[in-house]
């Protein structure tokens, strides 16, 4: 018996969100008292015998170039013989966008209980039960898994990246596939080299409406500059073309569960909030005081977003000695 | 060409949410209920738009649902598409539901499946993968464009840091999200048409439920928020830093 944990890897390397997994699958494994095993499908310039700081013990690697594109009927056919083969009881997935392409397929292909969206370690007292994010994050769902193989995905942003005591390092297992050739082919692919992915940043930085137009969105991405954040919007504001798609959160757009998020010039509509009512402190700037999002702020300043938000990306360069 | 859209009905996005009987049942006591956004404004318009170009696709509708479904895929068959089929089943577990779906396809001689991304009350992200898995066809998660060459596809997808096209020869199952479509607000004529267009109910296909939902717990609500002079904006970041310890 075993906990695996899916290790999925975008520009050669292995990203935050399997960290988190790594972490939370091997705390799973410490709980059920079995070993924490890793599987990697394709290459990675990442040394992967580093991940057993995270207590994970073994890493079984399918290291074939034709698997760094991730096909979701591929890779889970693969994983799922895997799992069989290693006599894993749990599969572990971050809640990102490979493993929602491949959770499903895994879970249907050998007929265990899913949830996505898991945002806690599962209560194994009685039963198996996972609490996970329902309602676009106004409400937690606990689900029980009642197959006795289990498949959990792990909402990013909900469980620390631990590295356990001294540097244990991993045994890296060759993992010897014969994938069936995919059925999809890529074409092309592009990667928005440079900038953290919205949602594995820690601190975002958000504007909406208020803010008039895009000529105005300097004083956004100087504040998100100086912080080191990254950039979103309301949906009004992508539906505009101010700002790409790719930044609109909310109900419609992504969730996110940064550590910060800064609104600014965002009336808070409780479908925007809904894809930002995970984050640990949210700080609302808005002229308006009767703006609903200051019922579900942390921090607040009643005022004018263009006088404001200058002065406190002056405050963060003196706070860190930026000149 | 046969397309089969995948339709669930969530509570409206400005519903309160909140549970009965010790916190196992959603109060759905006054919720109004709507086509989940997804399966709605980018799932349905874009099979609708297929369909536009080539008439000869046959476009169904498909929902799992109790009879309480019903005013929901009326409402999408007046957006678009031939027929609605409803399987008599109501279950939150992903797997039952993926089977009824994959069931009726098998049975339908379908090409392509759309769902949505997600549905906004159980944001499972599930069922579409699932499906194909049971199918055994390729799976296109999280795509913002699709179109249709023949029986070939062309689908963008959202890839962790970035964008991914794909060709994929038919038959496929796609997860829509925002850009493979624009919102479309049904006309008369489409209202007064979906009144006649044949909605079958079908009765489930044996199936396990994996999961079950124990029971709900809403979050802790925020102490309130502590508001800063805006004259002080440093006030608020040194608060940031020393208080919330957030940077
Ligand atoms: C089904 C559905 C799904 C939706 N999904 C989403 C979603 O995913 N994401 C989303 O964001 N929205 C979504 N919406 C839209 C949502 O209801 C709101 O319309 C939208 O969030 C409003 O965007 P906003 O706050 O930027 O603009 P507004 O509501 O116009 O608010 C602008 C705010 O800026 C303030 N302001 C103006 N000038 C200044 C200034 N100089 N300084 C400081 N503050 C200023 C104003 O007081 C106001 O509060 C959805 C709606 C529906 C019906
Ligand atoms: N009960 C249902 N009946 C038909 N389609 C559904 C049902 N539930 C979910 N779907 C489809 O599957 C998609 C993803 O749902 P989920 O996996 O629950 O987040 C939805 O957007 C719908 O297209």
């Amino acid at each position: 018996m075993s906990v695996l944990i899916f290790i999925d890897h975008s520009e050669g390397q292995v990203k935050k969100a399997s960290l988190e997994a790594c972490s939370y699958g091997a705390a799973l494994a410490g709980q059920l008292n079995v070993p924490a095993e890793g599987i990697l499908l394709g290459t990675v310039t990442t040394d992967l015998s580093t991940l057993g700081k995270y207590g994970v013990k073994k890493i079984h690697q399918a290291a074939q170039e034709g698997l760094n594109h991730l096909d979701a009927q591929v890779y889970a056919k693969i994983i799922a013989d895997s799992a069989t083969a290693t006599g894993a009881t749990v599969i572990v997935f971050s809640n990102n966008l490979s493993g929602k392409a491949v959770a499903p397929r895994v879970a249907a292909r050998l007929k265990a209980g899913l949830v996505s969206g898991a945002v806690a370690l599962p209560d194994t007292t009685s039963g198996f039960v996972v609490k996970k994010n329902v309602f676009s994050g106004k409400a937690f769902a606990h689900v029980a898994i009642n197959t006795p193989v289990k498949v959990i995905t792990l909402n990013p942003n909900s469980y620390p990246v631990r590295e356990g005591e001294g540097s244990v390092s991993a045994e890296v297992a060759p993992l010897s596939v014969t994938a069936g050739a995919p059925k999809v082919k890529v074409v092309s692919a592009t990667q928005a080299t440079g900038e953290v992915p919205l949602t594995e940043a820690e601190l975002v930085v958000s504007g909406g409406r208020g803010l008039k137009g895009p000529e105005n969105w300097g004083i956004i991405e100087d504040l998100a500059k100086a912080l080191g954040a990254a950039t979103a919007c309301s949906r009004p504001v992508a539906d505009a073309h101010w700002r790409p798609h790719h930044e609109h959160v909310g109900q419609t757009g992504i969730a996110i569960a940064p550590n910060l998020y800064i609104a600014i010039g965002i009336s808070g509509a409780i479908q925007h909030l809904a894809g930002v009512n995970r984050s640990k402190v949210i700080v609302v700037v808005n002229k308006d005081p009767e703006a609903p999002f200051f019922k579900a702020a942390d921090y607040g300043i009643v005022g004018d977003a263009f006088e404001v938000v200058p002065k406190m990306t002056e405050a963060v360069k003196k706070l860190k000695g930026i000149a | 060409m046969k397309i089969l859209v995948c339709i669930s009905k969530t509570p409206d996005t400005t519903a309160k949410i909140s549970f009965t009987q010790n916190n196992t049942k959603f109060a759905s006591d006054g919720v109004q209920w709507i086509i989940n956004p997804y399966d709605e404004w980018y799932a349905l318009v874009r099979a609708i738009e297929l369909k536009e170009k080539d008439p000869s696709t046959v476009l169904h509708l498909l929902t799992v649902g109790l009879a309480d479904t019903e005013p929901i895929i009326r409402k999408a068959l007046a957006i678009g598409g031939d027929e609605a089929i409803r399987v008599n089943a109501d279950s939150a577990d992903p797997f039952y539901i993926a089977t009824q779906i994959a069931d009726i396809a098998r049975q339908g001689g379908y090409d392509l499946i759309f769902t949505g991304k997600e549905t906004i009350d159980y944001n499972g992200s599930s069922i579409g993968g699932m499906v194909s898995e049971l199918l055994d066809w390729p799976y296109i998660s999280l795509a913002v464009k699709f179109d249709l060459n023949g029986s070939v596809a062309t689908v963008v997808r959202e890839i962790e840091g970035g964008e991914e096209t794909d060709e994929v020869s038919l038959p496929l199952v796609v997860s829509c999200q925002k850009g493979v479509a624009e919102q479309r607000i049904p006309n008369m004529k489409g209202i007064m048409s979906a009144r006649t267009k044949p909605l079958k109910v079908v009765e489930p296909v044996a199936a396990e439920a994996l999961t079950g939902i124990v029971s709900f717990e809403l979050p802790p609500a925020k102490a309130g928020v502590r508001l800063v002079p805006a004259d002080n904006p440093a006030e608020l970041i040194r608060l940031l830093h020393e208080e919330a310890k957030v940077f």
